[in-house]
């Protein structure tokens, strides 16, 4: 028994199985946190994962920017002042799904029995991924900020406009991402997973005001466009960058997402706890 | 203690009426340790000295469907705490089901399941603060280095920082994983996955230990490595459930085993009483001249008061005997009568005979011709253990047969090893 790897040395495994006291169960934000330094971690070692959030957002605002730049608005410049805000709340909103997708990634592995059998805080598993993904959403928010910024973005409610509008946005996307849980748990695969959510989202992100006016809409489109969660969103974003949001603009996005946490929380944890 | 006496009924008779009382001190002496472990913060359902003794695991009808498909068709089974309880049986027979619902991780579908005195229905999170499931894959995360692993179950359950660095160096030094602590664990070998990942459960000694099916797939040096393992923990207190297919593992291990088969305890007891309800052993004869089998045979019959079994070999006899004695009378039988004999051996009875004998009945049972392939040997044996067996295995047989009346088809499932 001498050769190849070391064997486990009796000793020291008699040592290592007799306890020291069990510590004090962690509350739930440290385990929350504990369950985002995961999230992290896999970052660091599956950096490609960080491809969505750096390309998308990237080719989203060229795209977009110079393809109805100047037809929308006359020019490029004026139209980018409008479309940035909306574009960052698009791409984010759309690589949440990808918080949906890893769960169910997840839920396949042997380690998600593990976490379910840890007397931790129960949801902190999922908030903790959420929180990682918040980096993720950071990591985009900045990148199209900088580009939009060099193609000649000038926010007028400065700094702490943009910093406000992207806190916002993380908010928002926070509380989305409650459906793409329940959902993670719902379906079988991430195919499927991937088709349902793009099913939710298109609609949710293009029949929106992100591009145009909805004025220029016809009637029953301009009414869903008016009750869209993410035209709410991208008028309060925008507000918030240019330093005319209303108290009553950022007031209905905080509220929508608290109302989507409340309904899609504890039902995602019901999955949670009724995974087989 | 009416729970008890319900689980006890017909075949685990003998085996319990003692059991409860043997262990009573042991479960006591305990339980203290225990309190001592949870430095207090086990105010919420820690049984008083009034209670009588908690069993590590109390199950009651236990019952789980999936679909048409009856995972888990009611078992009840006391599993005392302290030492290795082992769960037998072939693939799909419930056992991780079983050991599932056990851990929380599947809610019963009928029945109940007490960990500690603590109901996993009810009472998860209690229960989840005292057990530790090894899963039959792998429970860690693959992406994840073997260090990061640790230091993350580490802070899940409490350590600070710097605590669970350290508590995850003491284990990857224990666990022989310290050069591979910092390789993604997607790169480890079969045998280093499954260290880590018991080192992954014990970050925190649980009280009740469950793995499941843990050296499935295992060479046989690393095989030794785990069962040292669990052996060390045991030697700690911790009790420990252990499903396995391998009867050698249940045999080493197991202070008690329970059989299990199509969702259902077919036979339960101390590997000893499971071996001595096959017999006590196995005579093999094998005559230098094959033409006078049938007369050793008509010769051996009578001494050894048992049937004598023609095997395939066309110079050997087999049979199954409870009585030493007879074998050395059965010799000096056949040296009066003459016949030349080139081999005669008493094997001890194994685990595999008695599972044989146990699954093969049924098999039996429902289709005698699909199970002939298995070979005449076990086969003939498995009638001829009939006359020795003791009534456990003979109220087994019942069960096996009433129930395999309902359930024509699933012949395939069964191990015919």
């Amino acid at each position: 028994m001498s050769n190849g790897p070391p064997d486990p040395d009796v000793e020291q495994l008699q040592l290592a199985v007799s306890d020291s006291p069990r510590p004090s169960r962690p509350s739930a934000v440290s385990a929350s946190l504990t369950f985002g330094w995961r999230a992290l971690l896999k970052i660091k070692h599956v950096p490609e994962q960080l491809f969505d959030v750096t390309v998308f957002p990237i080719m989203f605002l060229l795209l977009f920017t110079y393809l109805f730049g100047g037809a929308l608005a006359g020019s490029t410049d004026a139209y980018l002042q409008e479309l940035l805000p909306g574009i960052l709340a698009m791409t984010v909103v759309f690589i949440t799904i990808y918080t949906g997708v890893t769960l169910n990634d997840d839920i396949d592995e042997g380690v998600f029995d593990r976490f379910r059998t840890i007397p931790v805080w129960q949801p902190s598993v999922i908030v903790g991924a959420l929180l990682g993904d918040a980096v993720r959403y950071t990591i985009a928010s900045t990148l199209v900020i900088v580009l939009g910024v060099a193609l000649g973005f000038r926010p007028a409610g400065g700094i702490v406009g943009v910093l406000a509008a992207v806190a916002l946005l993380l908010v928002f996307s926070f509380s989305l991402s409650w459906i793409w849980t329940a959902l993670g748990f719902v379906m079988r695969t991430p195919e499927s997973l991937m088709g349902v959510s793009m099913l939710i989202l298109f609609p949710l992100t293009f029949v929106s005001n992100v591009f145009v006016d909805p004025r220029t809409m016809p009637g029953w489109l301009e009414a869903f466009v008016a009750i869209n969660p993410v035209s709410h969103l991208v008028t309060a974003m925008r507000g918030l960058m240019h330093g005319t949001a209303t108290a009553g603009e950022v007031g209905i996005v905080l509220l929508l997402s608290v109302a989507l946490v409340v309904v899609f929380g504890p039902l995602t944890m019901y999955l949670f706890r009724a995974q087989q | 203690m009416t729970d008890r006496q319900r689980g006890s009924e017909d075949y685990t008779n003998r085996a319990r009426s003692g059991d409860a009382e043997t262990h009573e001190p042991h479960v006591h002496a305990r339980s203290a340790t225990l309190d001592e472990r949870r430095g207090g913060r086990g105010q919420t359902s820690e049984p008083t000295d009034d209670d009588p003794a908690p069993l590590a695991i109390e199950i009651a009808g236990l019952v789980k469907h999936f679909g048409e498909t009856k995972a888990v068709d009611g078992i009840d089974l006391q599993v005392p705490a302290g030492g290795i309880y082992g769960l037998l049986g072939p693939n799909g027979a419930g056992k991780t089901t079983v050991i599932r619902m056990l851990a929380t991780l599947l809610q019963p579908d009928a029945g109940t399941a007490r960990v500690f005195g603590d109901d996993v229905a009810t009472a998860g999170d209690a229960v989840r603060e005292r057990v530790s499931l090894t899963g039959q894959f792998a429970s860690v995360d693959e992406d994840l280095t073997g260090r990061e692993n640790l230091v993350l179950l580490a802070r899940l359950l409490g350590y600070s920082r710097a605590g669970a660095r350290e508590r995850a160096t003491e284990l990857l030094d224990a666990f022989g994983l310290t050069e591979a602590a910092t390789r993604q664990v997607k790169t480890y070998s079969g045998g280093m996955r499954r260290r880590l990942d018991i080192a992954a459960s014990i970050v925190v000694t649980p009280e009740l230990l469950f793995l499941d099916e843990p050296t499935t797939g295992l060479d046989p040096r690393n095989r030794n490595q785990v069962w040292d393992i669990i052996r060390a923990l045991v030697a700690n207190g911790t009790t420990v459930l252990l499903t396995t297919q391998y009867l050698d593992e249940a045999d080493q291990l197991a202070d008690r085993i329970a059989v299990i088969d199509e969702g259902r305890i077919i036979a339960e007891g101390t590997p000893g009483e499971l071996k001595a309800s096959v017999g006590s052993g196995v005579l093999s004869v094998r005559l230098r001249d094959p033409a006078r089998r049938e007369a050793a045979r008509d010769v051996l019959q009578p001494v050894l008061d048992a049937p004598v079994v023609r095997e395939s070999d066309p110079a050997a006899l087999s049979a199954r005997v409870t009585d030493s004695g007879r074998v050395t009378r059965a010799f000096e039988a056949l040296s009066h009568s003459s016949i030349e004999v080139s081999e005669f051996t008493l094997g001890q009875p194994s685990l595999d005979e008695f599972f044989l004998t146990v699954t093969d009945r049924s098999g039996r049972a429902e289709a005698a011709a699909a199970d002939g392939s298995e070979g005449s040997g076990s086969a003939e044996g498995a009638g001829n253990a009939e006359s020795a067996a003791t009534t456990r295995t003979v109220a087994t047989a019942d069960r096996v047969e009433n129930r395999s009346g309902n359930r024509p088809a699933s012949d395939s499932k069964r191990r015919s090893q």
